[in-house]
């Protein structure tokens, strides 16, 4: 519309920063600008200080610019001028930051020795040797990218975190969420793995709260070699990754929805929640957007549970004397398990699922047909034409780098801050199909009081259309809501409220809402 | 196919035409002079502090009406002939109908004011007037100063907007404290300190004058009532209050008085022709309510049980327990039954009033000074769940009933303070002292 072309021609006085807040800019760009000269292969005197003062200035930029740009102002909703900012309008500066962004996660991932991962033999350089220093104090080894990686993820988690907690001053539930996975991010993705590492080696790296199918490499053979071989610790690990999948998280699930772990301990959802928020507006709210996300976040599921299945059953045996887990009877425990599975949401769940029934019934097909052609045609390892081995590649390559990382972390400028978590990811396909289903979570929707104003929608990372089902005084009952809370938040007349309570009258659709004549109230809503 | 044209694309409008389609395959034709889609007005407010987009506003995407085979038409209705049941439009071309709803809305009142048609002096209430407020206010260079004329509910949206953009906000107040005609003193006292800490400069008892314009035609400065000082500003925001929108209807045999006159079943006097939402003004009050409800939701009910009718399921338009809500600046402000302020408050009705020491959350519940039984709550701050005070109401519980079980209430989110015991405290310890 022309009121945006025009405002953000006068944009300057308003909605630019203040004098404090471009200091504090500078300051975290400084650190910013350390880590560049990094990249070029600058050689610093002494990295420690170096990297330490990169990251000092990091946290203290942020910190000082969240500090006056909430601080000063009264608690409540702080949304204003999202959509003349730039940054956050998909403006130049978000284009900018999103190509910046995808083109770091390219050469993380695919040409780390740009960063300065050393080649065989020799020395890290340039970024990778920056943080050299920080790894050897964490486990005594060098830096590798992932290292780099992960301690900038954790940065930003922490003091963007900050930034949203002091955003939302007067919600408790978002602070108390945020300093949760603000924690699991400092505890569980980086600190625990590394001091794992220096108590025993041999353990392959494991974030204990990355569960599979979003930590879809758990059960590659040479983990378990590595788990097995490492003794009772590595075991205890496996078999935590088991009980995580089929006992932690259904009851979690069922108990609270799956915003347990999409909003308050997964890394991804950490970050898309910190350094995301500016970008959660973005997210594309229309009937068009959802039937994609329907159809592509229920493939990759399909494709994880093909790839992980097909992986195992390629090292497996086939003599039972040898080991009680064979090929075949692997086999057939998937099947039985997903069949179980699928029968028990048809009889018991057909009308809640109405139309999406028929998609769940074909992805289920599909399944049991490939689980069968495993069993009748693979030898050595092939499953028709393809080696398990270049299925797990290229899933790694699809959804472990390109769609997780590059588009889904790349592009929040562009594309909000979800669209990972909305799209692509297997796990919150799995927590989303059971909280539609099997869980006492959803957002109490408060009688008639909505004015359709659309804030809840608009800030809706993950693209759901909430006033569509408040205006209707319905609750929201929806697979892919992660429970972040904002929608309730911005709401200015009090309408939703995240609850978990009994199953029954979860979903209430209501062609008549609260205050109307109880006559007609009753006539229209009980004949439908 | 009988069919159906409805004057007015605002939420009574398009409730209605989306139950009719419901309900049947009648033809339906929905014309607005404002805007090609609906969209909520509720919310130009974000749309000027940059929450959101226009098209944000829009309930619907554009591929709904289409597919719900209800045709939209742009233009402005300036004759009604009801004998030959044609419209004619400004464009000049005419429409025929069977049924005709009218659902016109509302428009800014303007009280006769000097100055009151000058540049940068509007309302808030259409499109129109959210594409003026970005020439005429579009930040602090070309705005240096804007005063508002009027303390409801649009007042302090508007403030709040001009807020937003750092423009100096001079809000003058008829009133002795804000919207102390709705609101009982003590809720009233704690907007105003409110509004005062968001650097409005309230004027309380202050009356608006004259507008005073410039070489140009546009407003230089307003002159107060009560002072005669001279304030200068580039932008006047006039919000006191709104009255139906039914000029168009003068010369027509539709009978008018402020608004579109209706009977409970929502009839005018002539055979075939509605009216619904804020411009149908009802023959006698329902209850406590006003005969004219400019709000969100009755414009809804009425669209929702008009469609019945319409239907050959004639029903009348009995509207449940009041409740409403609003916002002010950071505060949330619910309503549910009936508090009443000074100014109307029955001789029955009497107050428990609390109030958190952080003047940031308060409630008062009123309840019969003879019988306890509970009339309504106001609640500042803290949510409350609608379902419960409306069985409340119906089941006619009395105060101490409510104050005991407030926590069934609370619809604040999770994690927040309670404040259940302190308010049970407070209840407790006025009541000895009574
Ligand atoms: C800024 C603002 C904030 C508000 N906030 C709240 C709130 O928080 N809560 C609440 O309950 N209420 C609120 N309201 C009031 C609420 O928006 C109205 O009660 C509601 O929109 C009325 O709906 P309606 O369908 O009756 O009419 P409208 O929404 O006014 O729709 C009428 C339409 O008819 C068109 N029209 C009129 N005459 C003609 C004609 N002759 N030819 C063609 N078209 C014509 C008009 O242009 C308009 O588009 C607010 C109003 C405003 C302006
Ligand atoms: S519906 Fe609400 S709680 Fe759920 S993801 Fe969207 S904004 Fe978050
Ligand atoms: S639920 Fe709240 S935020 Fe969403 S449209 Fe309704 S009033 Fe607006």
């Amino acid at each position: 519309m022309s009121l945006k072309l025009n405002y953000s021609m006068s944009l300057g006085n308003s909605y630019g920063l203040t004098k404090t807040q471009k200091v504090a800019s500078a300051v975290g760009m400084l650190g910013l600008f350390i880590l560049t000269l990094a990249l070029f292969n600058v050689e610093f005197p002494n990295k420690t200080i170096a990297l330490t003062l990169a990251l000092s200035m990091l946290f203290a930029g942020v910190i000082w610019f969240s500090n006056s740009m909430y601080l000063s102002k009264s608690k409540g909703i702080k949304n204003d001028g999202v959509y003349f900012k730039s940054l956050s309008s998909k403006g130049l500066t978000g284009w900018l930051i999103g190509v910046a962004l995808t083109l770091f996660y390219i050469v993380l991932y695919f040409y780390p020795e740009y960063l300065g991962l050393a080649q065989k033999g020799e020395e890290n350089t340039g970024l990778v040797a920056l943080f050299d220093p920080l790894s050897q104090l964490l486990s005594g080894r060098n830096a590798s990218q992932w290292f780099v990686y992960g301690t900038l993820y954790t940065v930003a988690i922490l003091v963007f975190g900050y930034k949203f907690i002091l955003k939302y001053r007067h919600n408790r539930y978002e602070q108390i969420r945020t300093i949760s996975v603000m924690f699991f991010q400092l505890a569980f993705a980086f600190l625990i793995p590394e001091f794992m590492y220096v108590m025993n080696s041999d353990l392959p790296y494991y974030d204990l709260k990355n569960v599979w199918p979003l930590n879809y490499y758990n059960f590659e053979q040479y983990r378990i070699k590595a788990f097995i071989n490492a003794g009772n610790i590595g075991l205890a690990m496996l078999i935590f990754g088991i009980v995580s999948i089929f006992v932690i998280t259904p009851i979690l699930t069922y108990k609270y929805g799956k915003r347990w772990y999409c909003s308050w301990v997964c890394g991804c959802g950490a970050l898309a929640e910190t350094a995301g928020d500016s970008f959660r507006q973005l997210s594309d709210k229309s009937k068009f957007a959802w039937n994609v996300e329907r159809w592509v976040i229920h493939s990759v599921l399909v494709f994880v549970v093909l790839m992980t299945t097909a992986v195992i059953h390629s090292y497996l045996g086939n003599d039972t004397s040898k080991y009680w887990l064979t090929k075949s009877s692997f086999l057939t425990g998937v099947g039985v398990l997903l069949t179980l599975v699928f029968a028990g949401t048809m009889i018991f769940k057909r009308k809640e699922l109405a139309k999406d029934a028929k998609y769940g019934a074909i992805g289920y097909f599909i399944v049991i047909a490939v689980l069968f052609a495993m069993y009748f045609f693979s030898k050595d390892n092939t499953l028709f034409v393809f080696k398990s081995e270049s299925l797990r590649k290229s899933y790694g390559f699809l959804i472990g780098s390109i769609f997780s990382g590059v588009i889904g972390t790349g592009f929040y400028p562009i594309f909000g801050s979800r669209v990972w978590c909305r799209f692509g990811c297997p796990m919150a396909a799995i927590l989303g199909f059971q909280q539609r289903l099997f869980s006492k979570f959803r957002i109490t929707t408060n009688g008639g009081q909505c004015i359709s104003c659309g804030n809840c929608s608009t800030y809706c990372e993950m693209g759901i259309d909430v006033r569509a089902y408040a205006q209707k005084g319905e609750n929201i009952v929806r697979s892919s809501c992660v429970g972040c809370g904002i929608c309730s938040a911005v709401c200015p007349r009090g309408v939703l409220k995240l609850e978990n309570d009994s199953m029954k009258g979860r979903i209430n659709p209501n062609e008549i809402l609260l205050g109307n004549d109880v006559d007609l109230m009753s006539l229209v809503n009980e004949n439908r | 196919m009988e069919h159906i044209a409805i004057i007015g694309n605002g939420i009574s409008g398009v409730t209605l035409a989306r139950h009719i389609r419901k309900l049947s395959d009648k033809k339906i034709t929905i014309i607005s002079a404002e805007s090609d889609y609906f969209f909520s007005r509720t919310a130009l407010m974000y749309v000027y502090m940059g929450h959101m987009t226009f098209e944000h506003t829009q309930p619907y995407e554009n591929w709904f009406w289409k597919k719900n085979s209800i045709e939209l038409k742009k233009g402005y209705v300036h004759k009604i002939d009801t004998d030959n049941k044609t419209l004619h439009f400004n464009e000049g071309d005419t429409l025929v109908y069977d049924k005709l709803v009218i659902a016109s809305g509302s428009k800014p009142n303007k009280f006769g004011w000097p100055g009151q048609d000058l540049n940068g002096v509007q309302g808030l209430y259409s499109k129109q007037d959210l594409e003026n407020l970005e020439i005429y206010a579009p930040n602090n260079k070309v705005c240096k100063g804007a005063v508002i004329v009027g303390g409801g509910l649009i007042g302090i949206e508007l403030a709040e907007m001009l807020n937003s953009r750092n423009i100096p906000v001079t809000f003058l107040v008829r009133e002795s404290s804000f919207w102390n005609g709705v609101l009982p003193e003590g809720e009233s006292q704690m907007i105003n300190r409110h509004i005062k800490n968001h650097h409005i400069d309230l004027r309380l008892s202050t009356n608006l004058k004259e507008i005073i314009s410039d070489h140009n035609g546009k407003v230089k400065s307003i002159i107060i009532e009560e002072t005669g000082e001279e304030l200068p500003c580039d932008f006047v925001g006039l919000t006191a209050g709104v009255t139906p929108n039914i000029s168009f209807l003068k010369d027509s045999k539709i009978k008018i008085n402020r608004g579109v006159l209706v009977n409970r079943f929502l009839e005018t006097n002539i055979k075939d022709v509605y009216a619904i939402g804020d411009c149908a003004e009802q023959h006698e009050a329902i209850g406590n309510r006003r005969s004219i409800e400019a709000v969100w939701y009755t414009g809804r009910m009425m669209g929702e049980t008009l469609a019945q009718t319409i239907c050959d399921n004639r029903m009348e338009y009995k509207p449940g327990h009041w409740f409403n809500s609003a916002k002010f600046l950071d505060i949330e402000y619910q309503t549910y039954g009936w508090v009443h302020g000074k100014k109307g408050k029955p001789d029955y009705e009497a107050h428990f009033h609390w109030k958190h020491d952080d003047d940031t959350k308060c409630i008062t519940i009123a309840y019969h000074r003879d019988t306890n039984q509970f009339l309504g709550i106001n609640t500042f701050g803290i949510r409350m769940r609608h379902e419960v005070f409306d069985r409340w109401l119906t089941e006619k519980r009395d105060i101490d009933y409510v104050v005991e079980h407030l926590e069934d209430a609370n619809f604040d989110p999770e994690f927040y303070k309670r404040f259940e015991n302190e308010i049970k405290e407070t209840y407790n310890n006025t009541l000895q002292t009574n």
